[in-house]
């Protein structure tokens, strides 16, 4: 059975469908991504697997549970699948062990001292151990959207989504989040990320969706899709990353 | 006709000035308690609490504070129900009072950048817990100029009391007047009085907002 089963999903923004019939079945362990021109619908895809935004129609399950909007049950979806954002997003109030600390307590009612010790060793895991008492804006891009990892896992997610979680970074800042987010790929953690970066997307991934106004428009693995583009708007876009 | 000192006239002034400035913290306190509530109803995601909430904030804005004042204590008399004029405008200044910290801590709730509600959203926290642990604490640090700021308009809003009768600093000016028949020196104290309690609240206000600043780059 499938981990994440997206099912004929749609979404409108006003008169603007932004997702138009989306079927994609993800397994445990498996590396998703999600590649495509902006405005093809990938973000909006990943906000609904989490309930950021409501599906107009179609279904989302995750573990078998269907995603409703329902207050409670969207609490505990989240609770399963984590996200990362292109803007960290970390709380600038609160230190770094205090960020990765905070929903564990205060969600997960963990007594403090847990919370602590498993803050400390998340942030060991993402390379920023000796960070702990470190404010975010005293870190680096690379560094804060590494805690930002941290802060995800601490909640022991089966699923993380990256929502372009390198795009805002400074060319050098990025290969250190990629490798946290290698490593978890090969931990067998299961991923869906919307990402501009084609060699890893390549070289990591189990499989490469190309979203093109609104549809899935060719899936399959990174071999294939990259090497073999059946369809010109996708021999356009790679065409495009690549002189890029 | 009785001899009044300067000293005489300060002292009465004085004496009055304590129910200015009980009258303040009273409709300071009591107007951030339902301030908070205007401010939850604002940005509530429920559409006819936030209806609610511009409503009740549109109305205590859009009409002059002595109205208020007015329809408390006249107005509540004409259903039957006597009011002390310290209870109307307690009243009344609580209201206005709340009003405005609303609208002030609403823009301070939205300042705070749509990832953080997105991000503590991802981490499974409610709406509570959000704002408990994630939103407040950062818009607070923002509010807090802003508020003691709006608390000198609180300390000259207690000056129209004294049309429907309160005796507080502004009315005992008036009285000590028709006294002494002195009133220049007699609204020359009571102005002086006034910038004594609005000036450190001014002032402390700017320096709150510079420290606030530095700790917020620095820590």
């Amino acid at each position: 059975m499938s981990l994440i089963a997206i099912t004929d999903v749609r979404k409108s923004f006003g008169s603007n469908e932004v997702l138009k019939g989306i079927d994609i079945d993800i397994a445990r362990g498996e590396v998703i991504a999600i590649i495509g021109k902006s405005g093809s619908g990938k973000s909006t895809l990943l906000r609904c697997i989490n309930g950021l935004e409501t599906i107009d129609s179609g279904s989302i399950s995750v573990e078998g549970a269907q995603l409703l909007t329902e207050a409670r049950a969207l609490r505990e979806l989240r609770l399963k699948v984590g996200m990362i954002f292109q803007q960290f997003n970390l709380f600038p109030h609160l230190t770094a062990g205090r960020n990765v600390m905070l929903s564990q307590m205060v969600v997960k009612k963990t007594p403090k001292d847990e919370a602590a010790e498993i803050a400390r060793n998340m942030l060991q895991r993402v390379g920023l151990g000796e960070k702990f008492d470190a404010y975010p804006d005293q870190l680096s891009g690379g560094q804060q959207q590494r805690v930002a990892i941290a802060r995800a896992l601490a909640m022991q997610p089966i699923a993380l989504l990256c929502d372009e979680i390198t795009s805002a970074l400074d060319p050098e800042l990025v290969a250190e989040v990629l490798a946290v987010v290698k490593e978890l790929a090969a931990e067998g953690m299961t991923l869906v990320m919307v990402t501009h970066e084609m060699r890893f997307a390549r070289d990591v991934c189990s499989r490469v969706v190309f979203m093109h106004q609104g549809r899935v428009h060719e899936i399959g693995p990174p071999e294939d899709v990259f090497t073999n583009p059946r369809t010109p708007e996708l021999q356009q876009f790679l065409g495009m990353s690549q002189a890029a | 006709m009785a001899q009044f000192t300067v000293f005489d006239i300060l002292r009465n002034l004085l004496l009055a000035t304590q129910w200015t400035v009980v009258l303040s913290i009273v409709s300071f306190i009591g107007g951030g308690l339902v301030g908070m509530l205007v401010l939850f109803a604002r940005i509530s995601n429920r559409g006819w609490l936030r209806l609610l909430g511009r409503g009740y904030v549109e109305l205590f804005q859009g009409t002059p504070l002595l109205m208020q004042l007015f329809l408390a204590f006249f107005g509540l008399a004409l259903f039957g129900i006597s009011v002390p004029a310290w209870l109307a405008a307690g009243l009344a200044l609580i209201l206005w009072t709340a009003a405005f910290l609303g609208e002030i801590w609403r823009g301070c709730v939205q300042a705070v950048a749509k990832g953080q509600w997105e991000a503590s959203a991802s981490l499974g926290m409610g709406y509570f817990q959000q704002m408990q642990h994630v939103i407040l604490p950062q818009a607070l640090r923002v509010a807090i100029p802003p508020t003691v700021g709006f608390s000198v308009q609180v300390v000259k809003g207690t000056a129209l009391t004294s049309i429907i009768g309160f005796i507080e600093l502004t009315r005992a000016g008036t009285v000590v007047t028709n006294a002494t028949y002195q009133p220049f020196l007699v609204y020359g104290l009571v102005a002086l009085i006034y910038f004594c309690l609005c000036w450190p609240l001014s002032r402390a206000s700017q320096i709150l907002e510079r420290k606030l600043n530095v700790a917020h780059s620095h820590h």
